[in-house]
């Protein structure tokens, strides 16, 4: 008795409730649409990274080969370079792109001069509003034997040479470029944990004595940590994602030494080789490990710092 | 209490910094100045010219009449506004409904499909399965092609959805009493309440479309459908100036591309360039609602 009660009263509410908020359920399809058409088909499509996939044959008529593909990628010449490069230019970009920011944001935040800071904000800015191709197109220009970047190095590296030709000189054009683009926008988020300090424990640290310096060690560092911890825990996550499209635009034959990286190769013997079932293979080797590293890094930073995306 | 005395080291610090923004603000302008003068200079000139450039030298305005003649710079500009015009409609409409279910305590699915949709942020199926989708779908060589994928950004998802949250959940309930349903809650409450966000959403979006041109090349074959990223990407990477030269002596085309290349970098730019100034302060208040959830 009691049990029938209980399921034709939860019927009701069911009913209720859905004559309720019909609306809502209407406008979530579209959204789950999205979802499961734009990412988790593509997740289930990686299943072709298993097989011998041919586009004519589809995905249940391909041959399935299980690891095969995972093997041969890391059993593969260009693993070590591939790791190498995608690591050394995550790496760098990590030191010089996520720490350069937090330093602009503590030295403007020192600018008394509010007319001043608000110009400077405004251009460091700029950058961030010009399309990459239009930044990658300028980069080969200025950097081209006769550009004035070159020109302005030529004492450095001996000659007036087209920079993007020579290896070793890419990481350090990438990262210095990616550092022109992001730095000034980065800072916006660490201004804005900086503006939510409150004034109070400055002045009680300045009443205890503290000078700029202690200030900043104590009161402005420890304020501005959990978003630091959040975007380096972002960071780490897409370590392994280097941006490809930049790297697309701007390498070339010459440089793939130092240059290609795992979404590079992807992109490459994808969409030039046709070699589709290895390059997912690579592809959803490269998400995992990045996957991987994510869940790590806020299990780490949780353990901690108390600080964590989840 | 600026009356306080400084001390020395401060003083110095001040002068430093002040000093070091002056040489930021430089290093940040200065790529685009050069563009501009090289993009007035002569051709005869730029070609022999090395280092960098203060002033337009022996000023002409060639390059950008060579440019108003070619066609696909401003068809790749009509392109864009396409994309730019329906994609961020659907981008905004989408989100709003996304965001607006998402944040009503009474939906009871609510979690799950959080959960759902953020793992879509730190996992992917990678970028071949996402090509043969698209592909499967007929969207290929089309403009959709550039619309429908790119219609939901989860990270502005989860922006705007922070930022409904906030909105009391009285108005919602007087409202139902009132007899008003979810569709009129959103459109006369919720959206005219949430203008700023919405500003900011349209700006990130609109930026997003502008700037994107990867999804372009891989599923666009027609020159015709071209956005302008990727006619910039044929002068500008692949150095591709002869579409732009061909009313011109064949002993000058190379000259002219010289310069050709910038004024497109300045056409293509420049419009952008002016505006940002006046709406960032919006940028900057998505940055912050977005850093709330972090």
């Amino acid at each position: 008795m009691n049990i029938k009660l209980q399921t034709t009263y939860k019927r009701n509410w069911i009913k209720t409730h859905f004559r309720q908020n019909w609306e809502l359920y209407l406008m979530i399809i579209p959204i789950i649409a999205y979802y499961v058409i734009f990412c988790y088909v593509p997740m289930y499509g990686t299943v072709i990274a298993f097989q011998n996939y041919s586009p004519g044959k589809g995905i249940l008529g391909s041959k399935w080969v299980g690891l095969k593909h995972f093997i041969d990628f890391l059993s593969s010449p260009d693993i070590g370079r591939l790791l190498r490069n995608t690591v050394t230019i995550s790496i760098n970009t990590l030191i010089f792109g996520f720490t350069t920011p937090i330093i602009l944001a503590l030295m403007m935040n020192e600018l008394r001069q509010a007319k001043f800071k608000r110009v400077v904000q405004t251009v460091s800015y700029m950058p961030h509003f010009i399309s990459v191709v239009v930044i990658c197109g300028m980069i080969k220009d200025f950097v081209s034997s006769d550009g004035f970047i070159s020109t302005f190095l030529a004492p450095l590296i001996g000659e007036n040479v087209d920079m993007l030709t020579r290896e070793k000189m890419f990481v350090p054009i990438y990262v210095t470029s990616g550092i022109w683009q992001t730095l000034g926008w980065d800072s916006i988020i660490y201004m804005a944990a900086l503006s939510g300090i409150d004034m109070q424990l400055y002045e009680a640290a300045k009443i205890d004595g503290a000078g700029k310096w202690n200030q900043m060690r104590y009161v402005t560092i420890p304020g501005i940590m959990p978003t630091i911890i959040i975007m380096l825990i972002l960071k780490i996550g897409s370590m392994l994602s280097v941006g490809y499209e930049k790297i697309i635009l701007l390498y070339n034959p010459l440089i793939y030494n130092t240059s290609d990286v795992i979404s590079t190769y992807v992109y490459r013997l994808g969409f030039e080789s046709q070699e589709w079932s290895y390059t997912s293979a690579v592809g959803l080797f490269n998400s995992i490990i990045n996957f991987i590293l994510l869940v790590s890094a806020n299990t780490i930073s949780r353990k901690f710092n108390d600080t964590s995306l989840w | 209490m600026n009356k306080i005395k400084k001390s020395i080291g401060e003083r110095i610090f001040e002068v430093f910094n002040i000093v070091f923004m002056c040489c930021l603000c430089i290093a940040m302008l200065y790529p685009m100045i050069h563009v501009l003068c090289a993009s007035f200079s002569s051709p005869q000139f730029m070609s022999g010219h090395k280092g960098i450039l203060l002033w337009p030298k022996d000023f002409t305005v060639n390059a950008y009449k060579l440019m108003a003649r070619n066609p696909m710079i401003l068809k790749g500009y009509i392109n864009t506004l396409i994309i730019l015009v329906f994609g961020v409609t659907l981008n905004i409409i989408l989100t709003s409904f996304g965001a607006y279910v998402l944040s009503r305590k009474s939906f009871i699915m609510r979690s799950k499909i959080m959960m759902m949709i953020v793992f879509t942020m730190y996992f992917s199926g990678g970028i071949i399965p996402f090509y043969f989708t698209v592909r499967t779908l007929g969207m290929e060589n089309s403009l959709l092609a550039l619309i429908l994928p790119s219609a939901i950004s989860t990270y502005n998802l989860i922006i705007m959805r922070t930022s409904f949250l906030s909105i009391p959940d009285s108005l919602e309930e007087s409202a139902r009493l009132d007899g008003a349903g979810h569709f009129v809650i959103l459109f006369r409450i919720v959206i005219p309440l949430s203008k700023a966000v919405i500003a900011v959403m349209i700006l990130y979006y609109a930026v997003g479309h502008w700037n994107s041109w990867f999804n372009a090349m891989l599923f666009l074959s027609d020159r015709k459908k071209f956005p302008l990223q990727l006619i910039l990407r044929e002068i500008l990477i692949q150095n591709d100036t002869s579409m732009m030269v061909q009313n011109v002596g064949i002993g000058e085309q190379g000259l002219i591309g010289e310069t050709i290349k910038y004024a497109v970098i300045i056409v293509s730019t420049v419009p952008i360039l002016c505006i940002y100034p006046f709406i960032q302060k919006y940028f900057e208040k998505g940055v912050m609602i977005g850093a709330v959830k972090g």
